[in-house]
């Protein structure tokens, strides 16, 4: 059926509410559990929430310069590949799982970890590494991608994301 | 499927309100659209505009915020700038095009 609306159907962007926050918390360090994190954040930002990203214990290798583009995948005890458990312990079969995920997720247009960090705080994201993860791994500022705001204890964080929805990744 | 009248145009558009036919679209509309979500055009709108209209043509579907900036060289900071909050959204509506669908 069609209908006339005498005022304009215009879509309600200005219904934002602009005080929506989110806080993602990346505590993993394998490829495959970067993503869901990044790709959350980058999908908030379009929707214009405003929204951090906490890294902390393995998740600091999504933000160490030394990792962040190496970050691997593998089969082992993972079961949702339906492959042999035993398959995933052989030599070179981490490099394999690693490389074919990389290719997937290069398939779909979705780009590399940097690349994608860089894509968040271009969108206005920000990025924040977790104090004892950096004391413990002896870790400083010049370590870390460059667009990482600051180290901060998972206290400050909390103050910081007052109010937001929050993610653990 | 609903009409709605935009600056003396009656157009095809989704419950939403974004166009459902690309070809109802010109460049005058583009500016009622924009002025209806408080946006003013300026050549940098145009630039992204353009694009998305183009690439839509070839491939059928909306680009991304990614593709803008990766394949039609628009940084993804400016598109932020020029359609503030939602910018793949107002973009496609400004553009007379559907939402895109893709995630990233």
């Amino acid at each position: 059926m069609t209908t006339t609306e005498n005022r304009p159907i215009v879509p309600a962007f200005d219904d934002v509410d602009t005080d929506r926050k989110l806080a993602i918390i990346c505590s993993k360090g394998t490829l495959d559990m970067a993503y869901p994190g990044l790709v959350l954040a980058n999908a908030a930002l379009g929707e214009g929430v405003e929204t951090h990203l906490f890294f902390t214990f393995w998740g600091f290798d999504m933000i160490n310069k030394a990792t962040m583009a190496d970050l691997k995948f593998t089969m082992l005890g993972n079961t949702a590949t339906h492959m042999p458990q035993g398959l995933g312990g052989l030599p070179g079969m981490t490099a394999l799982a690693t490389h074919r995920m990389k290719k997937s997720i290069a398939d779909v247009g979705v780009p590399e970890v940097p690349e994608f960090l860089q894509q968040i705080v271009d969108s206005g994201g920000h990025l924040w590494a977790c104090r004892m993860s950096a004391d413990m791994q002896d870790l400083h500022e010049e370590d870390l991608y460059d667009e990482v705001e600051g180290i901060i204890s998972a206290s400050d964080f909390i103050d910081l994301t007052q109010g937001a929805q929050l993610l653990f990744i | 499927m609903p009409t709605t009248t935009i600056s003396d145009r009656t157009v095809h558009v989704d419950d939403e309100g974004f166009l459902t036919d690309p070809a109802e679209w010109d460049e005058p509309l583009a500016t009622a659209l924009a002025e209806q979500i408080g946006l003013h055009l300026t050549e940098e709108h145009w630039e992204a505009i353009h694009f998305l209209r183009q690439d839509h043509a070839q491939r059928g579907e909306t680009a991304t915020l990614r593709r803008i900036s990766v394949v039609g060289g628009i940084p993804t900071k400016s598109l932020f700038r020029l359609f503030p909050q939602k910018p793949a959204k107002k973009l496609a509506y400004v553009a007379g095009l559907p939402k895109p669908h893709g995630c990233v």
